[in-house]
């Protein structure tokens, strides 16, 4: 009897969340859906107060959480076109691929949101399920006892359940504190900083070529990131346009630039000015991107504990994919967590099918998929980010400019250049290491 | 509401965009004597809030945490990764309504 009583005294809830983002609201639903009690502690006023992203989530993932959203939720626009543009100095070369199908019922691919508006109608779904929210508490210390998780601390109170889902985002402070991972390493981050820039809705919507709905993605490479391990977007929103680069945190150390410094030339950038021309600044914001990927996760599980979202390092750093697999991360997490609760075992042992779940789903797919991208950018970013994509707005400037020369002697004269300033190992080698890269993702 | 005419070029101009509850204490701890050693610096840099500002004649580090967006980058781009780095109390510090 009275061994009941302590338990009964500790479960205080079923599972509890720490950090009420997209990983962690996501978990909170599904759990809070299935009867599970749950309780979601957030250090902000509101969730999604201290969030930051580029601009977009993804209706499937986010449907399998959320089946209604695109009734109800607070979207902005429906994305039919991605263009990619690759800047010189001064000029730049853009491929776009543009579906219309991609605002039609069914069909639907991403939406521009904003966070504070997004995050905070997710987390009133999760209310609404029964979640219990917690806000502007910081959960300071996991509770561990008996070598299990069993619980966590904020300054005032404590919280007990038998399983703890963390989530709390790309510096977790949490998984560093149970050492489930080393500290983290400027490279293994890349420092996002970004600027909301009010336009008229006729404004966004000339400019960028859309109508009332539907929005662009701008992934932009070079300008004045060219040679350096960083890359920019522009998201359309119905109001404003959002506009910002994420650039390893190592480039940014090594080279003495200022973050803002790289983005203020981005803007004026003649590829890029015009369209966010006469704008007016709404807000200014900053956010680390975890981009370390595979190679850096921290240890996922363990007894009465998962880790979801940025906090397991879960970003696509290659197509910069990161709410999506935060949501499923959570997703996963939750139904394992329902699992252990009906059979009532919190072991490492039971909790390993969150990590099954995440081998089988496209994350850890993903993540494997490109675990060497990054790292081979980082090494050869002055040929791959710099010499190349300089030389691709080269060959346009010179494929497109009419001035009487054979046009024969304007492909020896470009091709000469070439050899030129780079010598045939070293792109004879440059290009190894591109096949290899291709092999790697594609192949094995 | 809170729009800025134009978009500024300097941080500090860039910083009134933003959202802030102040807090009674700094949330940012570096270790002077590491400071005092560190060539470089960069922390005064890559803040995207130029939180950090080297003041020769003290010899110290001046900490505008005041400003802090609290991405972090500090925590894990400090050359001796010595800044003691916590979220601010609950509530307060910067809330982004556009993130």
């Amino acid at each position: 009897m009275v061994q009941k009583e302590i338990v009964l005294q500790k479960q205080m809830a079923d599972v509890i969340i720490v950090g009420g983002g997209p990983a962690g609201i996501s978990a909170a639903t599904i759990l809070a859906r299935a009867g599970k009690k749950v309780v979601v502690i957030e250090r902000g006023n509101f969730a999604g107060s201290k969030n930051v992203f580029g601009g977009a989530i993804y209706a499937k993932p986010t449907a399998e959480i959320f089946p209604n959203f695109e009734e109800e939720a607070p979207l902005e626009r429906c994305n039919t076109e991605h263009r990619y543009a690759l800047l010189g100095e001064d000029d730049g070369t853009v491929i776009s691929y543009k579906n219309p199908i991609h605002c039609q019922k069914g069909e639907t691919n991403s939406y521009t949101v904003i966070r504070a508006k997004w995050d905070r109608w997710c987390a009133e779904q999760a209310k609404k399920e029964g979640a219990y929210i917690v806000t502007e508490t910081i959960v300071r210390e996991i509770i561990i006892k008996e070598s299990k998780v069993v619980g966590i601390k904020t300054d005032l109170e404590e919280f007990y359940a038998p399983i703890t889902i963390i989530a709390d985002g790309v510096n977790s402070l949490l998984t560093k504190q149970l050492g489930l991972r080393k500290e983290t390493q400027p490279k293994e981050v890349a420092l996002g900083i970004k600027e909301v820039i009010t336009l008229s809705k006729e404004k966004i919507q000339d400019r960028f070529n859309l109508d009332d709905k539907t929005g662009v993605i701008y992934t932009i490479a070079g300008g004045p990131m060219l040679g350096m391990l960083g890359l920019g977007y522009i998201y359309t929103n119905q109001e404003s346009i959002s506009i910002g680069v994420g650039v390893s945190l190592e480039e940014l150390q090594k080279r003495n630039i200022k973050p803002y410094e790289i983005l203020n030339e981005l803007k004026e950038h003649p590829s890029i000015a015009p369209l966010i021309k006469d704008g007016d600044l709404k807000e200014y914001s900053a956010h680390l991107i975890p981009e370390g990927g595979y190679n850096s996760m921290p240890k996922i599980l363990g007894n009465g504990f998962m880790v979801a979202g940025d906090a397991a390092m879960f970003v696509n750093n290659v197509h910069w994919e990161g709410t999506n697999l935060a949501m499923l991360s959570g997703k996963l997490a939750a139904e394992t967590a329902i699992v252990a609760l009906e059979q009532n075992d919190f072991s490492e042992h039971t909790l390993e099918l969150y990590k099954k779940k995440l081998k089988h789903s496209f994350i850890l797919k993903d993540l494997k998929t490109y675990r060497n991208v990054i790292p081979t950018l980082e090494h050869n970013a002055s040929a791959f980010l710099g010499f190349y994509p300089k030389k691709i707005n080269e060959f346009m400037e010179m494929f497109t400019s009419v001035d009487s020369i054979p046009k024969r002697q304007k492909y020896r004269t470009f091709i000469k250049n070439i050899f030129k300033e780079r010598n045939l190992f070293k792109i004879a080698l440059d290009m190894l290491k591109l096949l290899k890269l291709v092999w790697g993702v594609i192949v094995r | 509401m809170s729009n800025i005419k134009g978009v500024p070029q300097n941080v500090e101009d860039k910083l009134f965009s933003v959202k802030y509850k102040p807090c009674e204490k700094s949330h940012l701890q570096p270790t002077p004597s590491d400071c005092a050693r560190c060539k470089t610096k960069p922390c005064t840099t890559f803040c995207p809030a130029k939180v950090y500002v080297w003041d020769e004649e003290g010899n110290q580090l001046l900490v505008g945490y005041e400003n802090c967006l609290e991405c972090g980058a500090c925590r894990i781009g400090c050359t001796y990764q010595s800044i003691k780095w916590e979220y601010p109390e609950g509530g307060c510090g910067v809330t982004f309504k556009n993130g």
